[in-house]
């Protein structure tokens, strides 16, 4: 059990493990209102472990630790970097956010994020129910303290307690499945789940029953129609800050999650579940994109976009499987997982944006509070802009080319049905194009309310342009992060 | 970097160093710089003219590079004698529209400089574009600076025309999106248009691709009875805007059939043919007569182009060469037609902020330089031999009769239509006496006005006076692609 290997696997989650703690007791003695020290700290560990990952993902090898409770793999790498960015990024951009709004009495606020990536990172890498669990249980629960961080606001606290509901039931829902499945293959292991399945031996009944609760628990943490009710009001409620920390790294973990139960260990059941995920991604297109055209609230407007794109990442995993063949798997499942990396760098500026535009006492989070922003700041408008053009899937953004790999998977299946999928959400889209205009209008062709210049520290000026611009540059050469997601996906289904 | 891929990247680099420096206070050095870069965007594009060969069909300035590995796609440019003269076109109009911007625009000059030049560079990347990813990327990123154009720098209702437009033409190409990807997968995982061509296909797919194809081109274009946006649009648009929208974009649809409906599915496009030249007699005929009434000089200047535009796509969809090449010389010159008809109106509209027809008459007693310049314009837009205009009408009309003498002698009658609305328009706007004091205390124009009207004037007569060289450029191609269109492609 104890051998080198073992370790190497998770060497990555020590060095973040052991960060973690350190710079929660380093906190302790930290004075400066604004946590200087705790915060370059946090960056440092969050780049060195981002570092490690991309290292050990170039290295391309499969490896098992701990008696195949996880697994290194590049796909596990890659989206624990991704993962790990993301999290600087939304510490970036957090910081004079959360320092206006007295979240930064102590320093939870980043060793909080450290641990919730830890769960994902977690989530990413396991092989095994229970790991699974542990870290979405580790990512969910530092979460709602996140959400709670501030404490004298009442929507925030609301919206912690909306979460914390929902969340437990949620992990209720996949904890059942996942016990229902362990009653009926007698095991825990995702590799035996599934030789077990493979089998035949075992009551098509009983699985299926099991999925359906794994695929609703999925749903809920994902945020998909009809589990979508808490994603509206946390992401309105919650800290800016805080939504960015739910709404960013998380879906690469889901994501993640997905793959790895639902392909690693359930993929003689593809075509139940497929046809669940259609269902699901059927409602949230349409629920997702049309509850969005109503909102006056860009984060709560945001939050039904979110539900509307997971929408479409999970048609990526729709299409994986046909006719028994599972040839077209990696084409699908990679549009899936470049769906979600676009998507999670597009939101990390969007919001970014938000924060960077509330100040002390006044949250920018209302759709008419971006009035006239092209005459403010052109910059920040500019990546806004970008942000909104990626999400419509306009090229050249790098949504474009997103929601392009995910039809192509569709249509690349040949059946009628998926066809129709595919016809049915490019005819969604159109009406995601309109309220994401809509924001754009009003940046542009409104005059401005307020004169107030905008301004930003230094280093949030400079993660954000670098942001946006990087939707717009991965949109003119995708071509390497596709590959990326295309080799990932493909060593992993190769085993 | 090839010809092509200067033509389409000068502007673009342009605009971005405009985006990236402009300031309102220095509003003088961005016009110039924008001029600068237009003028060098211009002329980058020149040398094609001395380097294309007229007696092949092929693709020429062809440049090549794989640009996304996993599906394909690659960077793939050429032009042909169909989409030759758009690059030039296209550019030379950018010059244009930079000059007729010039002090009317104040409010974010770099921004307005920066949006039509980038989009002239997305618009010849349309054209040269051999990639199906690569097309689709131009064509729909240009919706993104257009909608800038209108929603900023546009009329009263300007907001209401920028969604029109976006989502107008948004839900069109959607469609085109999966008609592309459709056939990648069905061509083995290729993006290339020209091995598109030679893709045999089956009778029932060609048909949905050829409406998939429609619902993109047709908006764009716009045929008759998707054409309601463009007079909304026109009307809202600042006068650049408008330009180069009748200009360069509405081509870009009348190319999509020439490039995509016809040599890809020419089974269903000689099937559904007769729908088409149904659809373009009735933008002629019908939308002709709609101009007539119009009280708006820009509305009525718009549902012209739209009885314009359906000359082409009649002559297009009549397959015989006259047509084709009719339709394509039909483009060229109501480039130069409207984009000059819009300008001029942009030039009164400047002075006394309207565009009803009933606030001037009698310009030309206080503008009589720019009357001349109108007058011209005017002719030009009613097919008077020695102008542009005629040439591709009459192309049109020849080609037309050929096919059937009854398609030809309908197609003919919008000769006069289109004297009657335009002629009577000038005879209200220009001639008679002084009827207010707005029009009394008009001046002439100035030289920055004079300039850019005397360029299009230049074009317009040369055009047509020596058609010759335009349509040199286009008959191999034409005769080629005809060739190809009357081959059946339905599996054996």
């Amino acid at each position: 059990m104890m051998d080198p290997t073992s370790w190497m696997t998770i060497y990555p989650e020590i060095v973040l493990l052991v960060m973690a703690c350190v710079i929660a007791l380093v906190d302790l003695t930290v004075k400066s209102p604004r946590r200087t020290a705790t915060y370059v700290l946090s960056l440092l560990t969050l780049a060195g472990v981002a570092w490690l990952n991309a290292s050990y993902a170039s290295a391309d090898q499969t490896l098992y630790g701990w008696g195949r409770l996880v697994v290194s793999d590049p796909l596990g790498h890659w989206l624990k970097c991704f993962a790990a960015l993301a999290v600087l990024v939304t510490l970036v951009y957090a910081r004079p956010y959360a320092a206006d709004r007295d979240m930064l009495r102590g320093g939870e606020l980043f060793s909080l994020s450290l641990f919730a990536l830890l769960g994902m990172d977690f989530m990413i890498s396991g092989q095994n129910f229970l790991v699974i669990y542990l870290g979405l249980e580790l990512l969910t629960l530092s979460s709602y303290a996140l959400v709670a961080l501030r404490r004298d606001h009442t929507p925030a606290t609301e919206a912690a307690m909306k979460y914390f509901v929902l969340g437990a039931m949620a992990s209720g829902f996949l904890l059942y499945g996942m016990s229902m499945l362990y009653g009926a293959t007698g095991s825990l292991q995702l590799d035996e789940v599934l030789q077990a399945i493979a089998s035949g031996q075992i009551k098509h009944q009983v699985l299926v029953f099991g999925l359906v609760f794994i695929v609703a628990g999925l749903a809920f943490k994902i945020g998909a129609v009809p589990f979508h009710m808490w994603i509206p009001d946390v992401y309105q409620g919650a800290p800016t800050a805080a939504t960015l920390l739910i709404g960013g790294a998380p879906k690469l973990a889901a994501f993640a999650i997905i793959v790895r139960l639902l392909v690693e260990g359930l993929m003689p059941l593809a075509i139940d579940w497929q046809q669940m995920l259609s269902l699901l991604a059927i409602a949230s297109l349409l629920i997702g994109n049309l509850a969005a055209i109503a909102q006056t609230n860009l984060k709560r407007m945001l939050a039904f976009s979110t539900i509307a794109q997971m929408g479409f990442v999970l048609l990526g995993f729709v299409a994986g499987v046909v006719n028994g063949q599972t040839t077209l798997a990696a084409n699908a499942y990679s549009s899936a997982m470049f769906y979600v990396v676009g998507y999670v760098l597009t939101t990390l500026a969007s919001f970014g944006i938000i924060m960077l535009l509330a100040r002390q006492g006044f949250e920018s989070e209302e759709i008419s509070d971006l009035a006239g922003l092209n005459q403010r700041s052109p910059l920040y408008a500019g990546v806004m802009a970008i942000c909104l053009f990626s999400l419509a899937g306009i090229p050249p953004m790098v949504g474009f080319y997103a929601k392009l790999a995910v039809l192509q998977s569709l249509v690349a299946s040949g059946q009628g049905f998926y066809i129709g999928l595919a016809i049915f959400a490019v005819l969604m889209s159109l009406i995601g194009a309109f309220y994401y205009l809509r924001v754009v209008k009003v940046m542009y062709f409104d005059e401005p309310v307020t004169a107030t210049t905008v301004s930003a520290p230094l280093d949030v000026r400079a993660v954000l342009s670098v942001n946006g611009l990087l939707v717009l540059v991965l949109g003119i050469v995708p071509g390497a992060l596709m590959a990326l997601c295309a080799q990932a996906v493909k060593s992993m289904l190769a085993l | 970097m090839g010809l092509l891929s200067l033509a389409i990247w000068t502007p673009i680099a342009f605009g971005v160093i405009l985006l990236a420096l402009g300031r309102d206070e220095q509003a003088r050095a961005v016009r110039w710089l924008a001029l600068i870069g237009a003028l060098v965007s211009f002329l980058v594009t020149l040398p094609l003219l001395q380097g294309f060969d007229n007696s092949t069909a092929a693709m020429q300035f062809v440049e090549k590079s794989s640009w996304i590995e996993r599906f394909n796609v690659n960077y793939h440019l050429g032009v042909d004698g169909i989409s030759f003269w758009f690059v030039l076109l296209t550019a030379f109009i950018n010059v244009i529209v930079v000059i007729a911007g010039w002090e009317v625009i104040e409010r974010k000059v770099n921004q307005y400089m920066a949006a039509f030049l980038i989009l002239s560079g997305l618009m010849i990347g349309v054209f040269c574009a051999l990639d199906g990813i690569l097309f689709y990327v131009f064509f729909e990123a240009t919706l993104i600076p257009i909608y800038l154009i209108i929603g900023i720098w546009g009329g009263p209702n300007k907001i209401y025309a920028a969604f029109k437009f976006f989502l107008y033409t948004l839900m069109g190409s959607l469609l085109t999106l999966i008609a592309l990807v459709y056939l990648y997968t069905a061509s083995n995982g290729s993006f290339d248009i020209l091995s598109w061509h030679k893709l045999p296909l089956a009778g029932n797919v060609q048909t949905l691709l050829f409406f998939a194809f429609f619902a993109a081109f047709a908006v764009k274009v716009p045929m008759w009875p998707v054409h309601t946006w463009l007079p909304d649009v026109h009307v809202e648009a600042p006068t650049g805007g408008s330009a180069v929208l009748a200009a360069i974009m509405l081509k870009l649809g009348a190319y999509g059939f020439l490039r995509f409906s016809m040599p890809i599915a020419p089974d269903a496009a000689r099937e559904w043919g007769t729908l088409m030249i149904v659809l373009s007699l009735v933008a002629v005929v019908y939308v002709g007569l709609v101009a007539m009434v119009q009280q708006d000089m820009k509305k009525l200047v718009a549902y012209s182009s739209v009885a314009h535009m359906g000359f082409v796509t009649l002559g297009f969809f009549i397959f015989n060469p006259l047509g084709v090449s009719g339709g394509l010389v039909q483009m060229i010159a109501h480039g130069f037609v409207s984009g000059a008809m819009f300008l001029s109106i942009g030039v009164l509209y400047d002075r006394v902020h309207s565009r009803e027809i009933a606030s001037y008459g009698g310009v030309v007693n206080t503008m009589p330089k720019f009357a001349a310049f109108a007058l011209l314009f005017a002719m030009a837009n009613c097919g008077l031999p020695g102008t542009a205009g005629f040439v591709g009408e009459w192309m049109v009309i020849l080609g037309a009769v050929q096919h059937n003498f009854w398609i030809g002698a309908l197609a003919a009658t919008a000769l006069i239509f289109g004297a009657a609305y335009t002629l009577w328009m000038f005879k209200r706007v220009y001639l008679g006496p002084v009827t207010n004091n707005d029009v009394r205390e008009l001046t002439d124009i100035n030289g920055r006005e004079f300039l850019m009207l005397a360029l299009l004037a230049i074009a317009v007569l040369y055009m047509g006076l020596f058609p010759k060289p335009f349509t040199d450029v286009m008959d191999v191609s034409v005769a080629e692609l005809l060739k190809h269109v009357a081959l059946s492609k339905l599996p054996q």
